[in-house]
């Protein structure tokens, strides 16, 4: 693999960090602000599509910041994994910005600028761990992704944003210094090194317990995955303000846990080395039993938000079974199911975000009707209930697909059940919400019997995320050809 | 004599001290200027001090030119040529930083404050610098008694208490160290530090040398409030002054583990202490103990001052137990440690240093809507916060990363899970801070947030806020050098001492 040296990623990494002090000069004046915000999201995806070409050519862009110990250093590598995973969270930063105006102000949220400010932040490290060469890299940003988004889960900074602030923090920061950094530093003292491998690093450098341990307290430690039992949190942090549910706890957040989780037996155990352990299937049954219970949970919700987080709960584990199948399909299934969950899954935190701020109502049973009055956010909310359930024509199609695909390959008969009937859960859940929507009766006070849609802010959002939902249906190949190189 | 900067670091506070007294006599304005000059220039000698060592290996300095080991020696080697240059420059920010705290707190007596604050510092220095262990005893009881003195002038209900038990452990400590070097000195017939470790290997089997080095290590764990012997540090340090409790907290402790360390790994040697003893397990198992312990009654406080001085005994477990695994990843952990946590537990003091600048009583329940009266002061307290807790790029994480390693080298996991505890309690400990503090006063019977009412900002004056940002600026720099600051210092000295 050829490697160039190249300082882009720092500046993709620094381009949202760096725009803050702007953002806090410009706190009296919100446009300007906004402005600024968007700005830093242009210049930040810019940066990131420049970076592609090269990486579609095979090549990766390293640059080195600074050297701890040899083999450990704070380092940037650019390959097509990390690059997949930026694209995707640093354009979907624009269309938030641009939600955000939106919602922030139609609902007149106080501390607008601490919002964006640590938004901001919280996307930095996002690029960060995306780009991340090594483990020590990774935790950092990782941690540091944990502490921007806790002002942003309290926002409200009322005793339900408190508790929840809590179990956020108790959650994630609780199992990645108990159970990562000390496997961090017996990875380090096993292997010398924590730079990614291609083929891992741990291959031959312990006992199979030892790497059974170490994994279990990887897959755990990255709790940002929400994997059972350490869900819990996800849930909870429903309580922020909507745009930071569907970035951060939709994408940017949860999607740094499994991306994590992925580099983990990727680049630190191998693929080969996890198949000699027998060790794949054991981390796709626990990401199965996930899969199903979640899903069974999001059906008995009644608050829109909480369906969605359980439902992400269930669909970020689809892509640790992806990964765990250790085959290609399974994989190429798992990790693209990173870019159509989180075009599918933001637009349905949109759409729930556009009924909060037009009409005030955060439950299922209180929408019905709600449709006809905004059938433009109740057509994407189906479109996003699609690509989650994975219909076509949506994109969650082609990841739903290659994971079936992948099971039948790996011949893991039950995870296949697993799949299918999770889908089948999905569109339980999801497509009451759409019907009762558009056909039910109104019983519910508030709703209107003209035409009244969100602020223009909120509604384009989500309608391009819903729309590129269905573009990825048929144009999923350059993230397809990303994944294939990365694969090798 | 060309190179005269070992005696400057001294004589230039000591001489300062000196003409500051005098000036009690004449113009008072001067005192304040005087001080920081002095600092200055001491603090610039520590870094070419450590420049040269750096370059051209540890320097030997004779006092008058009497040759060792009759005339007073220093030497200066990678090691405490770093000690130094925290002690100055930690002082010397601390001067700068305390200016409107020590007018605030210490109206009538601020001259006399500013003597004993530059006589703790000589007695630090020299402390440090000095290559003679009765040297090393007589500039230890300069800094104590400038301690106490300091101390008493504090919180007029509770301080005069604090420092009396302060005293009573500290001269209890002392006479240890002192009898410690006086068996020494029966046994080898000299004092000079480099003269006994050439002298002790054939002694390595004498009663009165085992004697010798247990009084000198306790002696030296009384100083430095290892648990058990905590018990006068947590109420000295909270009802000191300010400007007293922002140097004593991160540099008393720091000086004496360097002692410790020089005790063990320069006078008596690995050999003896790690051979010839075999105790280094169970002073292990103390100092995980006292991580513990200290971790677990920081979080049975309610007030921040308090908290943090728990949080010291804990970290003083890290270094004695970093020490006393023996191995050169758990020593090099320790080494940067003393740095690391130096610049931590100043960095914490100077936040806390500004609230009560501005709040008086640091219970909790005052802390509420802190991060919008005092954003900036926050910004710091968050980041040396994050440092203790061990988040990279802060500095702590790395130095705890050696720690964690040494521990696994030597297959101690008992302070292996010790740390991991302990840096989980930190986490809880320094985020039910933050959160109380992020969150405004709530009102009951509200039911929205929005119209809780806003703290006003009202943040400590820029003389005491630019240098807490600089120290916390500082933990990310030497967070993020630490790779070089471990190439250059740590890792040549634990080579040479660790076999």
């Amino acid at each position: 693999m050829e490697q160039i040296i190249s300082i882009k990623p720092l500046f993709a990494v620094l381009a949202s960090l760096l725009v803050i002090p702007v953002l806090i000069s410009s706190s009296e004046k919100p446009n300007i602000r906004e402005g600024w915000t968007i700005l830093a999201g242009i210049i930040k995806f810019s940066l990131v599509v420049s970076m592609l070409p090269a990486v579609l050519q095979g090549q990766q862009l390293v640059y080195t910041l600074f050297t701890f110990v040899p083999g450990v250093a704070i380092k940037f590598r650019v390959d097509s994994l990390g690059m997949l995973f930026a694209l995707v969270a640093s354009f979907l930063w624009i269309v938030t910005s641009i939600y955000s105006a939106g919602y922030m102000r139609g609902l007149k949220e106080h501390a607008q600028t601490r919002f964006f400010s640590f938004f901001a932040l919280a996307l930095s490290a996002t690029i960060g761990v995306a780009f991340s060469a090594n483990l020590l890299t990774l935790y950092m940003f990782y941690e540091i992704l944990s502490l921007s988004t806790y002002p942003l889960v309290a926002h409200h900074q009322d005793e339900e944003a408190r508790k929840s602030g809590r179990k956020y923090l108790i959650y994630i920061l609780g199992t990645s210094i108990g159970l990562v950094l000390p496997s961090m530093i017996v990875c380090y003292n096993l292997a010398g090194t924590l730079e990614f491998g291609s083929q891992g690093i741990l291959a031959g450098q312990a006992s199979p317990t030892v790497l059974g341990i170490l994994l279990f307290m990887f897959v755990f430690g990255f709790a940002k995955a929400a994997i059972m039992p350490l869900h819990a949190w996800l849930p909870a942090a429903m309580v922020a303000p909507t745009p930071v549910s569907a970035l951060l706890h939709a994408v940017a957040v949860v999607k740094v846990g499994v991306f994590s989780i992925i580099r983990v037996l990727t680049g630190i155990f191998g693929i080969e080395l996890l198949s000699a352990l027998n060790l794949g299937h054991v981390i796709g049954y626990i990401a199965a039993i996930t899969i199903l219970v979640g899903s069974l949970i999001a059906i008995s919700q009644n608050e829109l938000k909480r369906l969605l987080a359980f439902s992400t709960i269930s669909q970020l584990s689809y892509i640790i079974l992806g990964v765990a199948l250790l085959t290609p399909k399974g994989q190429l299934g798992g990790i693209i199911h990173i870019v159509m969950h989180a075009f599918g899954k933001i637009t349905l935190f949109f759409c729930a975000g556009a009924i909060m701020v037009t009409t005030g109502k955060k439950y299922i049973s209180q929408m019905h009707g709600l449709g006809r009055q905004m059938p433009v956010t109740f057509l994407a909310f189906f479109i996003g209930s699609l690509s989650v359930i994975g219909l076509p024509p949506t994109g969650g199609f082609y990841s739903k697909w290659y994971l079936v695909l992948g099971s039948l390959q790996a011949e893991q008969l039950p995870l296949l059940l697993v799949l299918l009937a999770s889908s089948f859960l999905n569109a339980v859940y999801f497509l009451p919400v759409v019907f009762k929507g558009f056909f039910a009766p109104v019983y519910s006070q508030g709703v209107k019997p003209g035409y009244s849609e969100a602020p223009s802010m909120c509604l384009y959002p989500l309608a391009i995320t819903a729309l590129i939902s269905v573009g990825l249906f048929f144009y999923p190949d350059l993230f397809r050809d990303l994944i294939q190189l990365s694969m090798g | 004599m060309s190179f005269q900067y070992p005696a400057l670091i001294i004589i230039i506070p000591v001489l300062a001290a000196v003409f500051c007294s005098a000036l009690m006599w004449g113009n008072r304005r001067l005192v304040y200027p005087l001080c920081v000059l002095a600092l200055t220039v001491t603090a610039l000698s520590t870094f070419v001090l450590l420049a040269e060592v750096i370059q051209f290996g540890p320097v030997d300095y004779r006092m008058a030119g009497w040759p060792p080991p009759w005339g007073i020696q220093m030497r200066i080697d990678l090691l405490n040529g770093l000690v130094l240059c925290i002690v100055s420059v930690i002082a010397l920010v601390n001067l700068i930083a305390s200016f409107r705290s020590v007018e605030q707190e210490l109206a009538e007596k601020t001259d006399t404050f500013y003597i004993l604050y530059l006589l703790f510092v000589t007695g630090l220095l020299g402390v440090v610098i000095t290559g003679d262990l009765f040297n090393l005893y007589v500039l230890l009881e300069v800094t104590s008694l400038a301690a106490y003195a300091q101390i008493a002038m504090g919180d007029p209900d509770r301080s005069p208490v604090a420092s009396l038990n302060y005293v009573f452990l500290g001269v209890i400590g002392a006479s240890f160290y002192l009898l410690g070097v006086g068996y020494l000195y029966i046994k080898t017939g000299s004092l000079n530090m480099m003269d006994i470790a050439s002298i002790l290997p054939s002694l390595y089997s004498s009663l009165a040398v085992f004697t010798a080095f247990v009084f000198c290590m306790v002696g030296v764990w009384a100083k430095m409030a290892l648990f058990p012997l905590h018990v006068w540090l947590p109420n000295a340090y909270a009802y000191a002054p300010t400007a007293s409790n922002r140097i004593m907290a991160p540099l008393m402790t720091k000086v004496m583990v360097y002692v410790m360390i020089r005790l063990m790994f320069s006078v008596f040697g690995m050999d003896y202490v790690f051979e010839e003893l075999a105790l280094s397990e169970h002073i292990v198992l103390l100092a995980s103990i006292a991580i513990l312990a200290g971790a677990v009654l920081a979080l049975a406080q309610k007030d921040l001052k308090k908290m943090l001085t728990y949080i010291i005994v804990s970290e003083i477990g890290y270094l004695v137990g970093g020490a006393w695994l023996g191995n050169s990843a758990a020593l090099t952990g320790t080494v940067l440690h003393v740095l690391n946590d130096a610049l931590m537990t100043f960095c914490l003091f100077l936040a806390v240093g500004n609230m009560s600048y501005k709040l008086k009583n640091l219970h909790f329940d005052n802390l509420q809507g802190l991060f919008s009266r005092m954003p900036l002061t926050m910004a710091g307290f968050v980041l040396a916060g994050v440092s203790i807790v061990g988040i990279p790029p802060t500095c702590g994480f790395f130095s705890k990363w050696f720690l964690l390693s040494g521990a696994l080298e030597a297959g101690n996991y008992v302070f292996l899970l010790a740390l991991v505890f302990s840096s989980l309690i930190n986490a809880v400990l320094f985020f039910r801070i933050f959160e109380i503090c992020f969150f405004e006063p709530m009102h009951s019977g509200e039911d929205h947030a929005h119209e809780h009412s806003r703290s006003v900002l009202s943040e400590a004056p820029a003389s005491m806020l630019l240098p807490l940002l600089l120290v916390a600026a500082g933990l990310l720099a030497v967070g993020l050098y630490s790779g070089m600051i471990v190439d250059h210092v740590v890792a040549p000295f634990v080579s040479g001492v660790v076999a």
